[in-house]
């Protein structure tokens, strides 16, 4: 029947109109050089940020929910619109 | 030796499900089939038959049980009537979609409003769409034989099989039966391979949503869409005629009856007039035709045994040299005729088969039908018929319809 | 901040680019689930949302083995499963139902009591959406009192929400569980723990819908925190009778300062007709509630 696959839907990043964009700057891990934080990991509800330092975002498939930039603790992650201008 | 018993038509019900070694039953009890669920629970709580039983608490549930039981790749059972096997009519298309070799039961009872616990054949003719096989047994012989046949077509095919046997007239009443030899049934029914199944080592989704059009999956290999999933069903049971008939054929090589393939036929082969049905009614219709033959008319019967998959070239070759076809059924397709009337008539488009078709309503809500009527009606048919009546409208036997 | 973060199970097995919307609350819970639950199981489940996240043939989103049903049917096709493996003596799977509130409070109830009053050896998950949310937000018994759905669009929904919770614990079952995205530590303990319990297990996950419950998809997570810090949510777990409340609850319950619903209510499009005297019902139907637990913890 169905097998596994990745992108059921398509790209799901197409259904975006405003794109998450990071700041390492701001970012407790990063900022920290250990593991820390990770709230942006925890809450995606795509499963497309990697809980690495510095954090990945998978933009083939993140739907521009907007949790991750909501839920950081250092604003290091912001929404802009995807023609690239700050909403 | 085969050990021979008088039991009803459920105890042999029973019998059958454990003689196939059946691994879940789960079943709801509905008058008249109430004494399968409990003979098989009394099999299963004495350990005499090896299997879970799952007293699930509705019908919709008993199939819903089976499904996924089948899916894991257990070999499963159940048993129903009327109300009940209508309850369960959306797992009914479930099952046969999924392709699950299920076999079940309908001890035919007529269905409400208003209500009727007695027998007539409303509840599986009604269910003929799903893409069941459904098999109809007139003795309990054939009911214990036709399970363990069941099995074997059902696992080869890859379709679900409904054994219907007329409630009362045959679960209620006790006739010899002769047990198929344990072992034996063990060496015809091979243990049941699935086509899909539910584990973790090949992790799939099972029956999730089909877009109306083909599709390609991850590899870019284009795979079903709905359609082609639907045609394949109708494809299987298209195929399944042939391996219902050599399914019967290697039963009786091994355990020496033979109960006829896709139809039965008894004195056919110089009759003017058939007379034809299913269930015990096609046996009741035996004792009429030889009543008729003491007049003179020299009547014969074609039982149908197998209602889906519709046995059309088996029906045109049967009733091709008969000159009247009179047909008794124990239910009818409101708004039209009776459901095997319909299908015979339609067998014979296209060919050179005319002749005139008769059709009578008998027995529902368990009305007594006997021999002398079934003769009675060939009789006015017979008269009818020689003023130019060729197809009058369903006639409704021994009820006031004015 | 989550201290236990680490020790969560980092397998991922829900597959980018699936089928639910933007911000689902579900699609989070899901994640967690499947985490705690590891690839030793297989789950069943009616058509609901979870359907769609999961994808049309031939492809399917998640990584464990799923089987599809009807709408009634998910309590009973899991005790399916069970009953096979178990005659197949394959009991080492963990076999989990999950449907959402229509598929347990609704069309599902007859199936989930049958299953669990036989002791079905299963976890039954009750995604719980408040409404019909895969075909357009249509009223469902779990639907609060005040909100507006497509079958309530007027008048709004006049029956305060079916307590299944409590139609659950009368079924004697050795753990319920509620849990919520907003907490997936705790969510991901109590499914850890529940996995390892013999019998019918029933968790129950408060999932925040944004296009169903009319808010932005990027506040899921401050709508489901919100109704577990105003006491409309209870984080709790109920072990072989013994109630015990969990997580943000527990320091509400020992803090005495859960906020007033209006916080949470004011921020849903949803409830935007609902009436003073509902909105004071509301508040009554979770204090009443909240209070019951309080003496439940005690006990």
């Amino acid at each position: 029947m169905a097998k596994p696959a990745i992108g059921e839907a398509g790209k799901t990043g197409d259904w975006r109109d405003m794109r998450p964009v990071y700041d390492p700057s701001k970012c407790i891990p990063c900022v920290k050089k250990k593991a820390a934080c990770f709230l942006c990991w925890l809450y995606c509800p795509e499963g497309v940020i990697k809980a690495t330092i510095p954090i990945e975002i998978n933009l083939a498939y993140c739907k521009g929910c907007g949790i991750c930039a909501e839920e950081c603790p250092g604003k290091a992650i912001i929404m802009v619109n995807e023609d690239g201008k700050n909403g | 030796m085969a050990e021979v018993q008088i039991m009803t038509g459920n105890q042999a019900a029973a019998l059958g499900a454990k003689l196939s070694h059946v691994q879940v039953v789960a079943a709801y009890p509905i008058t008249p089939q109430t004494s399968v669920t409990e003979i098989l629970s009394q099999f299963i709580e004495s350990g005499e038959l090896k299997a879970e039983y799952i007293r699930v608490e509705s019908e919709h549930s008993a199939l819903t049980v089976c499904v996924s039981a089948s899916t894991v790749g257990a070999r499963v059972f159940t048993s129903t009537s009327s109300q009940g096997l209508l309850y369960m009519h959306e797992q009914l298309h479930w099952a046969a979609g999924s392709r699950l070799p299920i076999v079940m039961c309908c001890v035919n009872r007529g269905v409400g409003a208003p209500w009727t616990i007695f027998n007539d054949q409303q509840d599986s003719i009604a269910q003929r769409d799903t893409g069941w096989i459904q098999i109809y047994c007139r003795d309990n012989q054939e009911i214990i034989d036709s399970i363990i046949q069941g099995y074997r077509i059902a696992e080869s095919v890859y379709l679900p099989v409904m054994i219907c046997y007329d409630g009362f007239v045959m679960s209620h009443t006790m006739m010899p039966v002769q047990i198929p030899d344990a072992e034996l049934v063990s060496d015809f029914l091979p243990p049941y391979k699935p086509h899909t199944i539910l584990s973790p080592e090949t992790p799939m989704n099972i029956n999730p949503v089909l877009f109306p059009w083909r599709r390609a999956n991850a590899e870019g290999v284009m795979c079903d869409g709905y359609m082609e999933m639907r045609f394949k069903l109708q494809k299987a049971l298209g195929e399944s005629r042939d391996v219902i008939v050599a399914t019967g054929k290697a039963f009786a090589g091994a355990f020496g009856r033979d109960h006829g393939g896709l139809l039965w036929q008894y004195k056919t082969d110089d009759a003017e007039i058939i007379l034809t049905g299913m269930g015990s009614v096609a046996t009741e219709a035996t004792a009429a035709a030889d009543m008729l033959r003491e007049e003179g008319v020299r009547a014969g019967v074609v039982g149908i045994r197998v209602f889906r998959p519709f046995p059309k070239e088996d029906a045109r070759d049967a009733f091709r040299k008969t000159d009247a076809i009179v047909i008794f059924e124990k239910g009818i397709s409101y708004g039209y005729e009776g459901a095997l009337c319909s299908e015979i008539k339609a067998a014979f488009y296209g060919t050179d088969i005319r002749l005139p078709i008769h059709n009578y309503i008998v027995g529902l809500g368990g009305r007594d039908v006997k021999a002398r009527e079934l003769a009675e009606a060939v009789r006015l048919s017979r008269d009818a018929i020689t003023s130019g009546d060729a197809e009058p409208a369903p006639k409704w036997l021994n009820c006031i319809t004015e | 901040m989550p201290e236990n973060l680490f020790k969560v199970n980092i397998e991922e097995y829900v597959l980018p680019g699936q089928r639910a919307c933007q911000g689902c609350g579900l699609s989070l819970a899901y994640r967690y689930v499947l985490k705690a639950l590891r690839e030793n199981t297989i789950l069943t489940f009616p058509a609901c949302c979870l359907t769609v996240l999961h994808g049309l043939y031939p492809m399917t989103s998640v990584t464990v083995p799923t089987l599809n049903n009807t709408f009634a049917s998910t309590a009973a096709s899991a005790a399916g499963i069970v009953a096979g493996l178990n005659a197949l003596e394959r009991t080492d799977i963990t076999v989990v139902a999950i449907a959402g509130d229509g598929g347990t409070f609704d069309m599902g109830i007859q199936a989930l009591s049958g299953a669990v009053e036989r002791g079905t050896d299963f976890i039954y998950v009750c995604y719980d959406n408040e409404g019909y949310m895969n075909t357009g937000t249509q009223r469902s018994s779990a639907t609060p009192m005040g909100a507006l759905t497509t079958t309530t669009p007027v008048l709004t929904k006049q029956q305060p929400k079916k307590d299944m919770l409590r139609i659950m614990e009368a079924h004697d079952l050795p753990y319920i569980a509620t849990t919520s995205p907003a907490f997936p530590i705790d969510l991901y303990d109590k499914f850890v723990k529940a996995k390892r319990i013999k019998g019918s297990r029933y968790m129950q996950i408060a999932v925040p819908c944004p296009p169903g419950w009319g808010y932005a998809p990027k506040d899921t997570i401050r709508i489901g925190r919100l109704a577990v810090e105003t006491g409309v949510v209870v984080l709790f777990e109920i072990e072989d009778g013994k109630f015990r409340f969990t997580g943000r609850s527990k320091t509400l319950a020992e803090k005495g300062n859960k906020l007033p619903v209006i916080n949470y209510v004011e921020r849903q499009g949803r409830f935007r007709k609902m009436s003073i005297e509902q909105l004071r019902q509301f508040q009554r139907w979770v204090d009443t509630r909240w209070n019951e637990y309080m003496k439940k913890a005690e006990g």
